[in-house]
């Protein structure tokens, strides 16, 4: 059936005929449909397989569903490498096995018996190939995952990325809710993108109470999203720098992220923008010497990574370093589903502000660049912070008046609600059901993460493996994001 | 008593090289608008490392454990031919370049025997960068050393700078600047600094030098820093020594400015690395070829002169 983002319906009337289902998916993907989320919901013994669709262009969300009948399923991946995440996710979480899939192997480990990384891993055999294996304990400190490299001399193959550590059984946690604790499990679902999450949970939210968040609780929102941008892109753009021993941007870029950080800080009192979000509104408002101080940092900060960066673009060790490495072609990128920076430095042009408008967004304009290499990767980035920039300050300029949150009130029983933001790293989806009850039956978490990393795989086929690091850092994906 | 001054320039070389990384750290602090690491960390983490216990795999033999002694080895034998400001050094005879040479190389074999014996993955493939770039980085440096020893007619080191005088510099400009140059490129290269390395980093697949060494530890880990100190001195010495000849007639005067000239090598290798981005592990053969056309040409010129 089709809906559209924020916007809750009866869960029943996307019910359909299994034999059907699967045709109806096939046939939308194949008219250009890219999966939100796929997934399974206990019903009793059984299980129900739902299916989000989104429509970029047409800024549609189509969500098919049916009774999943016996112990497997038709795998659609075969036609749809974009899914192939997502029946492995829900083999792993329901036993239903689909039937046909190319690499059915467990994602996050966490079924009795199973131990992380403890699976079979694609080789390449011949006397002059070797394995590299990296992780997952890592050398910095950064999460843990597996990667194995199947190489020759220094050629990459190919690249299997083995994930799972991180996993907290966090949507489960969520699927309990809504109670004290969910809205700080929807904060840190991903450490570095707590706006995002924490605004798509509180839109599910609202879509199912049907509650009209305040014009000036909407600003306020997005204000900490593109702060929050703005942050990871600077800090992201200094760690590519770092990684191709260019310290010029590498040095200043380290401390510009903390200045955005600490203006995150200014309006809600932490740097991660922790505490700002609940259901219905925001908890803090700005006054009027705040939003002076707010504007004179965003021009300086602003101004600073406008010179650090700068000199990323004209120098050209740095250039003969990022272009050309680790390029994803946009047939890939659409073929994957990849989401945000990485699927616009692809051609893709998918951005959540854009395709699918939520909140204070409008006529929002896409940044893309094509050459789907790392310089395109890092460019993209840079293009992304000029216009968050661009629209901090014409919100802080002018801030709507009114009250800060409306009241958020039961959720509608028996419904459903997709919520769709566009997170610094890109797409996020949250799918939320409710029972009979008006409580959470069921609730899932699309990171842009789940998307992407499998990008990065794809990035380093036919590579140096000298290059993984600065491919790597060119998507910087989380890891307890796909986790969860 | 004319052994103390060769012993003490000997001496002051062991005791001040690993002085050059950390000036290279200040220069590129300074330049990131940060204070930077003491200029004497190096100095800290030796000491710190000889009172720690080394830490063996079971499946290293006794390879693994001599590759960091015979490396330190064979850089404090190198040390002993190298001449400290156009002096002569302790030990000196014809074609002793030579020696110098495959006494880097034996540092190199042993480091890169070490590095196989742990069986990583990681290490195998640092040494297999480390030995491709020296097919291009030890002919650069022979060819390099050969147009200098016919520059003075000298097959020795200690002969061959103390044939250069400022009137080489006159007469010989173009020979002693691309030797320069290509001496420049090879300390790069030879010391994993930018641009075709990277000592910062903490990637293990990217780096040449630094991912052979991650197994060692303690007093081994003491002596592979101490060794790259060496080799660092020993580069930095000899452009120091190209680039300004003896002038003054005093022992004393000419140490002193030979000190500053060596210290200005590392302030320069501070600056590269604050201002250039590391090449592509694919192109820094081509870097080590211009290093190597360099020498082969001040060869020809030198010859032709």
């Amino acid at each position: 059936m089709k809906t559209e983002n924020l916007s809750s319906f009866d869960m029943p009337a996307a019910d359909m005929d299994p034999a059907l289902f699967f045709e109806t998916a096939a046939s939308r993907l194949g008219a250009g449909g890219r999966t939100l989320a796929y997934f399974a919901v206990p019903e009793g013994p059984e299980h129900r397989l739902v299916m989000a669709i989104g429509f970029d262009r047409e800024g549609r969300v189509e969500v098919y569903s049916c009774r999943a009948a016996g112990p497997s399923f038709r795998a659609l991946t075969p036609s749809f490498p974009q899914l192939h995440l997502f029946e492995r996710e829900i083999f792993e979480q329901s036993g239903l096995k689909p039937e046909g899939h190319p690499w059915l192997k467990p994602i996050r480990f966490n079924t009795p018996g199973a131990v992380p990384g403890v699976a079979d891993f694609f080789t390449v055999h011949g006397s002059q190939v070797h394995e590299v294996a990296v992780g997952p304990v890592h050398a910095g400190v950064i999460e843990p995952g597996h990667f194995r490299f199947q190489c020759h001399g220094e050629k990459v193959f190919h690249l299997e990325i083995m994930l799972g550590y991180q996993h907290r059984g966090v949507e489960r946690r969520l699927s309990a809710g809504p109670d004290a604790r969910s809205l700080h499990y929807a904060e840190t679902l991903a450490g570095d993108t707590t706006a995002g999450h924490v605004w798509a949970y509180c839109s599910a939210l609202e879509a199912l109470a049907g509650v009209n968040v305040p014009p000036r609780a909407q600003v306020l929102r997005g204000i900490m999203l593109e702060l929050e941008r703005l942050a990871n892109h600077t800090g992201d753009l200094g760690a590519l720098a770092g990684d191709v021993a260019f310290l010029p941007t590498a040095n200043f870029c380290g401390r510009l992220r903390g200045d955005f950080l600490n203006m995150t800080a200014l309006v809600c009192g932490n740097r991660f923008g922790r505490n700002m979000f609940r259901p219905g509104g925001v908890n803090f408002d700005l006054d009027f010497a705040l939003i002076k101080e707010l504007r004179l940092r965003l021009q300086d900060t602003f101004r600073g990574v406008e010179n650090a960066v700068g000199l990323l673009w004209e120098t050209g060790s740095v250039a003969d370093r990022f272009e050309d490495t680790g390029v994803v072609s946009r047939e890939t990128a659409e073929g994957l589903g990849l989401v945000g920076p990485a699927a616009r430095a692809s051609g893709v042009p998918l951005d959540t502000r854009r395709n699918f408008p939520y909140g204070p967004y409008e006529d929002f304009t896409v940044s893309v660049s094509g050459s789907g290499d790392v310089y395109s990767r890092a460019y993209v980035r840079w293009l992304e912070i000029q216009k968050s920039a661009e629209l901090v300050a014409g919100w802080l300029d002018a801030l709507p008046e009114g009250p800060l949150a409306a009241d958020c009130g039961p959720l509608r029983p028996d419904s459903a609600a997709v919520a769709l933001t566009e997170g610094w790293r890109g797409q996020i989806c949250h799918f939320a059901l409710t029972g009979p009850d008006g409580r959470l039956r069921h609730y899932k978490v699309v990171d842009p993460s789940f998307h992407n990393w499998q990008g990065l795989a794809m990035a380093l086929r036919g590579g140096e493996i000298s290059d993984f690091p600065l491919c790597n850092k060119s998507f910087n994906l989380s890891y307890c994001g796909r986790d969860l | 008593m004319e052994i103390i001054k060769p012993f003490s320039q000997y001496l002051a070389a062991m005791l001040l090289a690993p002085l050059l990384p950390g000036i290279i750290n200040r220069v590129k602090a300074f330049f990131g608008g940060r204070r930077g690491q003491p200029a004497l960390q190096l100095y800290f983490d030796l000491y710190k490392l000889f009172r720690k216990t080394p830490v063996y795999s079971r499946t290293a033999t006794w390879v693994f454990r001599a590759g960091p002694v015979t490396g330190v080895c064979a850089l404090v034998t190198a040390l002993l031919v190298l001449p400290f400001a156009g002096r002569p050094s302790f030990l000196a005879f014809e074609g002793d370049f030579i020696f110098l040479l495959y006494l880097l190389g034996l540092a190199r074999f042993a480091t890169v025997l070490a590095a196989l014996d742990t069986g990583s993955a990681f290490e195998g493939m640092g040494a297999s960068r480390e030995v491709q770039f020296a097919v291009f980085a030890e002919p650069a440096f022979f060819l390099g050393l050969a147009a200098l020893a016919r520059v003075g007619g000298q097959t020795s080191l200690s002969g061959m700078f103390a044939a250069l005088t400022p009137e080489t510099w006159r007469v010989a400009a173009p020979v002693l600047a691309l030797l320069t140059a290509a001496f420049f490129i090879v300390l790069l290269a030879e010391n994993s600094r930018v641009p075709a390395d990277d000592p910062n980093t903490h990637l293990e697949l990217t780096m040449i030098h630094e991912v052979m060494v991650l197994d060692h530890s303690g007093p081994d880990l003491a002596y592979i820093l101490y060794g790259a100190a060496l080799k660092l001195w020993l580069f930095a010495a000899l452009i120091a020594s190209m680039v300004l000849p003896r002038r003054t007639g005093s022992w004393a005067g000419d140490s002193a400015l030979f000190l500053l000239a060596v210290l200005g090598v590392a302030v320069a290798v501070g600056v590269v690395e604050s201002v250039l981005a590391r090449l592509r592990l694919t192109k820094v053969p081509y870097l080590l070829i211009t290093a190597f056309a360099f020498s082969a040409l001040a060869l020809i010129f030198q010859v032709g002169r």
